[in-house]
């Protein structure tokens, strides 16, 4: 924990663990290194683990692992729905690559 | 801006913002806001012509991640102010999200008012059935029996039918839909941007960490596979035996009509008092 106190132009106290440069997400994590050409790419730091994409993937091309994360477990099962992209509530799994 | 491919909801979200968003694993809210963001990006609008405007609630968190013009306001004022800006600046897309404490207990009074004016706003509200913020209080839209923080025996008032109190108070397009439809939903946000008039859109969501914690409802993939069959579409309702539809949810478009918008009225009433010079002939009207 800092001292260091700025203001911004309003005069509000910004500190400095919340200056937007340190709000940036770390490099992510997408899969497993073997995953990279997964159809399904999921973003951990982002993740919840809510299990949502996992319990609505028509084709159980996701599993979900002990601590709850979802991965891909049967790639070759994706039929590109994007079931699991529109219903993410955080934005942390694409559903199909960009064409 | 965060390592992450992107995909066309990424391109719109405020990257400086911290991600994760604050929302609790499996709130719906970020459903919702995938289906606005993916509705937008559909009909190709300048992100500068749309403005989104929130009051105080979980749901009301949204403008801070959607990279588009955003005003967070006061409890229950989210229409109030929304009003005003439509009013300024007609050819703005304005989007309102609150919700149902913040729409129907505290602004209440401005839902009816600005149907009852058919001000040309789409108000997209998040029912989850309680207070979610502030720690689970009995909201209007609690339903009957179920359990809340201020309701631990169960809670004895009715609910809420907010679509029932738009259509009576006369709004244009009014539309009822779940979380887990989201293709529907945002099919539904389209068109209630493209509608000339007041619409209201209900999105009935999941709040698994509180409403459903309480009520022993299970997680969030329970409660969404309860939306799902617990729904029929309004065009089944007819076909279906009575027994099969009661007590469920009513999905679909319960009223698209078109009558006179407030902002052109307001617009064609300033051009016919200018062209008379400020004086009156008495036939405004």
């Amino acid at each position: 924990m800092s001292n260091k106190v700025t203001k911004d132009r309003m005069g509000m106290i910004i500190r400095e663990e919340d200056a937007p440069e340190k709000m940036e997400v770390e490099a992510t994590e997408v899969s497993a290194p073997a995953e990279k050409d997964s159809p399904v790419l999921i973003y951990y730091n982002w993740c919840k683990k809510c299990g949502i994409c996992v319990a609505f993937c028509p084709t159980g091309c996701l599993g979900r692992r002990s601590d709850g994360s979802p991965y891909v477990q049967a790639p070759e099962k994706c039929i590109h729905c994007e079931t699991c992209d529109r219903l993410c509530p955080d934005f942390a799994i694409t559903g199909a690559k960009e064409k | 801006m965060a390592n992450i491919p992107q995909k066309i909801v990424h391109q719109y979200l405020r990257h400086d913002k911290k991600f994760p968003h604050v929302w609790c694993a499996g709130c719906s809210n970020g459903i919702i806001l995938g289906a606005v963001i993916r509705a937008i990006a559909s009909m190709n609008l300048n992100r500068d012509d749309i403005v989104m405007v929130s009051g105080i609630g979980c749901s009301s968190r949204m403008p801070v991640y959607i990279d588009v013009d955003t005003l967070h306001t006061l409890h229950g004022r989210a229409i109030a102010f929304a009003t005003g800006i439509k009013l300024h600046k007609p050819h703005m897309k304005v989007i309102v999200v609150t919700g149902d404490g913040d729409c129907t207990a505290i602004g209440g009074n401005h839902l009816i008012h600005a149907a009852r004016r058919n001000i040309d706003l789409s108000v997209i509200l998040v029912n989850n059935n309680i207070y979610g913020m502030t720690g689970g209080q009995c909201s209007p839209t609690t339903p009957h029996a179920a359990i809340s923080t201020t309701s631990p025996y169960g809670n004895i008032e009715p609910d809420f039918n907010i679509c029932n109190l738009a259509l009576g108070a006369g709004a244009s397009f009014v539309a009822r839909t779940t979380a887990f439809h989201v293709t529907e939903m945002q099919n539904y946000i389209q068109a209630s941007l493209e509608h000339p008039g007041f619409s209201l859109i209900e999105v009935i969501s999941a709040c698994p960490v509180i409403y459903g914690r309480l009520n022993k409802k299970g997680g969030a993939p329970q409660m969404m596979t309860e939306f799902r069959d617990n729904s029929v579409p309004l065009t089944a309702v007819e076909k279906l035996p009575k027994e099969q539809v009661e007590g469920k949810i009513v999905r679909g478009i319960l009223r698209k009509d078109i009558r006179p918008e407030y902002t052109a009225e307001y617009a064609a009433l300033q051009a016919y008092a200018q062209k008379l010079g400020g004086e009156s002939d008495g036939k405004e009207l």
